[in-house]
């Protein structure tokens, strides 16, 4: 059975009005929260946020509260931020990563308040979805016009990518672990036959030394 | 005039249809809304405690697991925690572990990490909380019919796919794990083997120049004695 273009157009639009983000946490107002991806290049991610703020009269979180804004900053393998946007207390973040690697996700909500003042807690809802995980099938289904099998079969292509490209990746950071490897093996080497000949140059000198002292001092 | 005729009743028949639509809609997100799934990676200072929370449906079969990717022993405590405060789960210094549980309470579910038996090293954990079963790929509401050999193939390969990510996702991190020693050691080799040859060099200099001290002090005396 298909979606149809109305139905992908209802399904996006009940997408946005009823966040179900989850899993959440708790931070200060003015802590900084980061997470690690580990992807390899070219993985889409996607981060859903939901903020809410402790009200210390009312005891408990409230639902919405305008103004409160989250900034997010995203930095890639290279410590180079990819992105740094302000985003309100309800937001969607999105991504494609150029390298593979460790890239950070930070979120830090936009309160001018000085640490020491600032005792608020916030409730952070997040669900950050990678590389397969980020396409919306129902919507792929509608905009393409596949059959279920199509769908399924589509769907097992992109898993079978997402394996590839970490394979990839995998290859990449092998080498990378035997290129250190071997670069210890070398310091080992060249420094041990180093520091032998050090010992050797500097052991003649010292006797050389102090020969030609003791002489020059008729002590000898 | 006959297309006017049939006008009111095609109507209809599109209104009903976008009705059906909708309910379909609205289903498919009320399960998207049930069955979920987090995977992060977070860095846990010492001394420090990180905690999570789920609102789970009772009936839902959950599952935790956790690594530990960096940092000293790659120890972490874990601790999930059910609606009531139960402990369900408790382990001290573990590594990695897997643990699944049906969840017989509706609310809200809290696991946390602690590394506060760490006083220096801080760790990077990683933990997948899977709640609940993935979401149908089609919000079908007359799945009375049996899945044909094809779909159920298909849904067989997905599985195995899906256990393969799991298992390349857990080598990546003991990977890591093993890369980043690697790269410590390769560090701390050079650095100590370049500190280690200049220290030598000073040290036997600064023997000489001892050893020359000495003699030029006791010069007098041993000239004064020998003669």
């Amino acid at each position: 059975m298909m979606l149809t273009a109305p139905g992908a157009g209802i399904s996006i639009l009940f997408a946005w009005l009823s966040p179900s983000y989850a899993l959440y946490f708790h931070i200060g107002e003015t802590e900084k929260k980061c997470f690690i991806e580990e992807i390899p290049d070219e993985t889409m991610v996607i981060g859903k946020y939901r903020t809410q703020l402790w009200d210390k009269q009312m005891g408990s979180f409230l639902k919405a509260t305008p103004g409160l804004g989250m900034h997010v900053e995203i930095k890639d393998p290279d410590t180079k931020i990819i992105l740094s946007r302000q985003y309100g207390s309800e937001g969607r973040f999105t991504f494609t990563s150029h390298t593979s690697g460790d890239h950070q996700l930070c979120l830090h909500s936009n309160s001018t308040k000085m640490a020491l003042f600032a005792g608020g807690k916030l409730r952070v809802h997040l669900d950050i979805q990678v590389g397969e995980h980020t396409n919306n099938y129902p919507e792929i289904a509608a905009k393409d016009k596949l059959t279920e099998l199509q769908l399924r079969a589509r769907q097992l292509l992109d898993q079978v990518e997402q394996i590839q490209k970490e394979q990839n990746y995998q290859q990449y950071r092998e080498e990378r672990f035997r290129m250190t490897s071997e670069s210890t093996n070398q310091h080992v080497l060249w420094w041990s036959i180093a520091q032998t000949l050090i010992l050797i140059v500097t052991g003649i000198w010292q006797l050389k030394h102090l020969k030609s002292f003791f002489e020059a001092k008729k002590l000898v | 005039m006959t297309s006017i005729a049939t006008l009111p009743s095609a109507k209809m028949c599109s209104y009903h249809g976008t009705i059906r639509l909708f309910v379909q809609v609205l289903w498919a997100h009320l399960l998207c809304g049930w069955a979920s799934g987090s995977e992060l990676t977070f860095e846990l200072p010492d001394n420090a405690k990180q905690c999570f929370y789920e609102d789970i449906t009772v009936g839902t079969k959950c599952t935790l697991e956790f690594q530990v990717v960096t940092g000293g022993h790659y120890d972490v405590d874990c601790r999930l925690e059910d609606v009531d405060g139960t402990v369900l789960y408790k382990e001290m210094k573990k590594q990695y572990d897997s643990f699944t549980f049906t969840a017989a309470k509706n609310g809200t579910y809290k696991f946390c990490f602690s590394n506060e038996f760490s006083t220096f090293t801080h760790k990077t954990v990683y933990f997948d909380f899977q709640v609940g079963e993935d979401p149908p790929l089609f919000p079908n509401e007359n799945r009375v019919t049996a899945l044909t050999q094809m779909e159920s193939a298909c849904v067989s390969i997905h599985e195995a796919l899906k256990s393969v990510i799991d298992y390349q996702t857990h080598f990546r991190l003991r990977e890591g794990q093993g890369r980043s020693r690697a790269e410590d050691l390769n560090t701390r080799v050079a650095f100590w083997s370049i500190g280690e040859a200049f220290i030598l060099l000073v040290v036997s200099i600064s023997q000489v120049v001892l050893l020359r001290s000495f003699f030029s002090d006791r010069k007098t005396t041993m000239t004064r004695v020998g003669s």
